[in-house]
């Protein structure tokens, strides 16, 4: 009861006619800031922190965590309209979200994802509100073998569940591993696969990875196929949020089990971008209609988006309780947080009250403001799809080459992402998925950095992964994942024979 | 938000007043200044220049904006490079911590520190040794003892990067106490003293600042700091302790010392007006209350250095690291 009073208190503090404004501006910035590919919500919010100095803490907090939410609904935008992700978590929202905006039904796509967006972070708001102290604890359970564990799960629920050939799936997936090695080995502080080329001391980055392989890929095929851009005849107005609203409910089933792995991937804290990935995996294999996924299936944007966003608004549980932030915007978070003289960890719930439930206030508040903002912004984002491609493919380039030179202020990078452009291209043309190459560069490093430290810990024994309950329930449902074709397999054989 | 950019208005008036009054400076920056950090977003030093960044604005202490730009790759060696090569460029500079001298040796990138041309010490960060609340250390004595009996290997310890300065801390306490632990390298300190919390590490040597909240929450004890004597913060933390309390390693028999740089260097073939400025700079950016707080919070070490001093300084730390890490056999091959 303690804790609802001071919700409520919390909800006064939030609801200041300065803190509301604050949050609108917060938001707007936030779209701004997904939208373009490259600076994403962690530029962003570090961009912006000095301008927070001269606010009270409870408000600059405020302020910076709507331009995350600004952020994450931002980062959809470009992913449907023109399959370039804004954000890592994104990457998943393009694999159905992309051919719907094609298929003339951009205002749909956007509807589902902002508004799955919202259902996911609320969920993730309230499990905070009710069990923040349990789960947090649950957070410390995991060392390096259960990071471990969870990541394996991701790459399986990926190679087991895709209807892709696996063998090509995997070979997608390795070559994101190699990339991913390059640069500085974290475990031996040497530098690995640079050749003396400092450009490549800070490796691949993913977000130039994937400008490059979908951004560019993706103009390269649509020339190719004669300047034709699909969507021209979207509709624009805003009965089509209402519609799109109508059809929502019918999944249910999967909005629930997205909103789950979301939250357990953002406490974990493993994050938003493979929460994403996993929960489009599954909802493919268990949908009614996953046959159809990648094909502009409404439920292929849903999965994602809502664990993306359940991940994201969870993460910043361990971040408050603990100090380990779930994601880089949640890093650069928490050095606003010591800047303002606050300080993450177990005490915060009980010394700053005022702050702590004055942003989780704002979380509820922050969503909903932004929700409105996106679904009233919608015809104008499906509208843009109406320029002929031969004004919005300069302009996607352009956007795309400043992305990419925004990530480290390189020009090297720029070069890169157009080499990632022909690659993506190559891969699409020989029917090679990107998804599990995309997966592979940005958890590869940090799969491979825990599988060692692991084996330092245990002195080189593979036991740890099956040393507690904990990693050995996570590794067993990855190997489950990993062969669940085969297993279906198994079981309708044994069936016949048995009938 | 009117108030608010009035006074910087007025501030701003008042301090070009003050300015061209006071001090006929001879060099002053023309363009937006580039601050490079060489690590990740949301570590020490990135806190620290964004504090830095903050107070600027705040106080208008420059003309121009000032922008904080992290440079993290291949263990910073990115953003070295990038000021080295930018040679005759006053209006970049970089603050530096202890992979100044680490990533060069450790990774045979073409870098030096004499590439730089240094500016200022800020402060000096501390290393406490932790270990968990829940373990019977409460000494240095017990730990030590612990530690010695623990079969070789078994005993585990966590901290930032890889044959950087918690690794180089580890290896230096190895050879005192002729024992020998695993070290496991994490991304960020932060990460460390959670580990250390959830008992998946045995110890770490996180900075103060990395592991307060814990230690206030209960979770953490420090049992000794690195530096040649206490830290100077008489606030209590937890259990009516305070910074000050705690003993130096020396003391309690374990004979380690070190200290983090936290410093500023610029752009090679700076001039003597250009350094002047920023030395200034600093100086003003060191007088104002935030960054007196932010020093309180971190329990840093605020010793001041510019000029020939610094310079001094450097060298003998170089020389430190070299010799540290040769013995360590963490230098690249080639060096």
């Amino acid at each position: 009861m303690e804790e609802l009073a001071n919700l409520f208190h919390g909800f006064a503090v939030a609801l200041q006619p300065y803190n509301i404004m604050l949050m609108i501006i917060g938001i707007t910035l936030g779209v701004i800031i997904g939208v373009l590919p490259g600076l994403g919500g962690a530029n962003g919010v570090a961009i912006l922190l000095p301008l927070t100095f001269s606010m009270p803490p409870t408000s600059a907090i405020i302020m910076l965590s709507c331009i995350y939410w600004g952020a994450l609904f931002g980062g959809a935008i470009t992913s449907i309209l023109f399959n370039i992700p804004g954000e890592p978590w994104s990457v998943a929202t393009t694999f159905d979200g992309y051919p719907m905006a094609q298929q003339g039904r951009p205002g749909e796509a956007l509807t589902a994802a902002f508004t799955s967006s919202f259902v996911g972070a609320l969920f993730a708001v309230i499990m905070i509100t009710l069990v923040a102290p349990l789960v947090a604890g649950f957070a410390l359970r995991f060392g390096p073998a259960e990071k471990f564990a969870v990541y394996f799960l991701a790459f399986c629920s990926f190679v087991g569940l895709s209807k892709e050939p696996p063998f090509k799936t995997i070979a997608a997936m390795m070559m994101g591993f190699a990339l991913a090695a390059v640069g500085l080995d974290s475990i031996t502080g040497q530098l690995r696969l640079t050749f003396g080329v400092t450009e490549l001391l800070n490796g691949f980055d993913f977000l130039i990875a994937v400008i490059g392989l979908f951004g560019i890929g993706e103009i390269l095929l649509t020339m190719e196929e004669g300047l034709a851009f699909r969507g021209g005849n979207a509709s624009i107005n805003l009965r089509v949020v209402l519609q799109t609203w109508r059809e929502l409910p019918a999944y249910w089933m999967t909005s629930l089990r997205s909103c789950l792995i979301g939250c357990w991937m953002g406490v974990t804290p493993a994050g938003a971008t493979p929460a994403s990935f996993m929960s489009y995996g599954i909802a493919k294999r268990l949908a009614r209609r996953g046959n159809n996924f990648g094909k502009g299936e409404i439920e292929g944007v849903i999965a994602p988006e809502t664990a993306a966003h359940a991940a994201g608004t969870s993460a910043l549980l361990p971040m408050l309780s603990l100090g380990v932030p779930g994601s880089p915007t949640a890093a650069v978070l928490l050095g606003g947080l010591l800047i303002w003289g606050l300080q993450p960890g177990p005490m915060l719930f009980v010394e700053q009250k005022e702050f702590v439930w004055g942003l989780i206030a704002s979380m509820y508040l922050g969503n909903l403001a932004g929700l409105i903002v996106v679904l009233t912004c919608v015809p104008i984002f499906a509208a843009i799809l109406r320029v002929p491609f031969g004004i919005i493919a300069p302009l996607i380039l352009v956007l795309c080459a400043i992305g990419a030179y925004s990530v480290h202020n390189s020009t090297f990078d720029v070069m890169l992402m157009l080499v990632f452009g022909v690659l993506g291209y190559l891969l699409k043309k020989c029917n090679y998925p990107l998804a599990p190459l995309v997966l592979a560069i940005v958890l590869g490093d940090k799969a491979e950095e825990a599988f060692r430290q692991s084996l330092l810990g245990s002195q080189g024994s593979l036991g740890v992964f099956f040393s507690n309950g904990l990693v050995s329930t996570i590794m067993a449902l990855g190997l489950v994942a990993l062969f669940w074709s085969a297993i279906q397999e198994g079981y309708s054989r044994l069936r016949m024979s048995m009938a | 938000m009117k108030p608010f950019v009035l006074n910087v208005a007025l501030a701003a008036i008042a301090m070009s007043c003050a300015n061209s009054t006071a001090s006929r400076a001879a060099w002053e920056p023309v363009r937006p200044v580039e601050f490079i950090v060489p690590a990740g977003t949301g570590g020490g030093a990135d806190q620290m220049a964004r504090t830095i960044q903050g107070i600027v604005t705040k106080h208008n202490l420059m003309k121009q904006p000032l922008v904080v730009i992290n440079k993290a790759g291949g263990a910073g060696g990115e953003g070295f490079l990038d000021v080295k090569t930018s040679s005759g460029n006053p209006h970049k500079i970089i603050i530096t911590l202890s992979n100044l001298f680490t990533t060069p040796l450790a990774t045979g990138i073409p870098f030096n520190w004499k590439d730089l041309t240094p500016v200022a010490m800020l402060a000096l960060d501390e290393f406490v040794l932790w270990v968990n609340a829940e373990k019977p250390y409460n000494s240095v004595k017990d730990y030590v003892d612990a530690a010695k009996k623990a079969p070789s290997g078994s005993f585990k310890m966590g901290g930032t990067g890889s044959k950087q300065e918690d690794q180089i801390i580890t290896v230096g306490i190895e050879k005192v106490i002729d024992a020998k632990f695993t070290y496991i390298p994490y991304k960020g300190g932060g990460e460390v003293a959670v580990q250390l919390v959830g008992n998946h590490v045995d110890s770490t040597v996180n900075n103060p600042i990395e592991a307060v909240a814990q230690w206030r929450g209960g979770k953490l004890r420090p049992l000794c700091v690195f530096d040649a004597q206490p830290m100077a913060y008489d606030e209590p933390i937890a259990d009516g302790k305070a910074w000050k309390d705690i003993p130096t390693c020396k003391s309690q028999g374990l004979a380690m010392e070190y200290l983090m740089l936290r410093g500023i260097f610029m752009s090679p073939k700076a001039t003597k007006d250009q350094i002047e400025y920023y030395v200034e700079l600093f100086k003003k950016v060191r007088a104002t209350p935030e960054w007196q707080e932010f020093m309180k919070n971190g329990a840093f070490n605020t010793t001041f250095l510019a000029g020939a001093d610094y310079a001094k300084w450097i060298e003998a730390e170089e020389k430190r690291h070299e010799g540290l890490m040769k013995e360590a056999g963490f230098l690249a091959s080639g060096n």
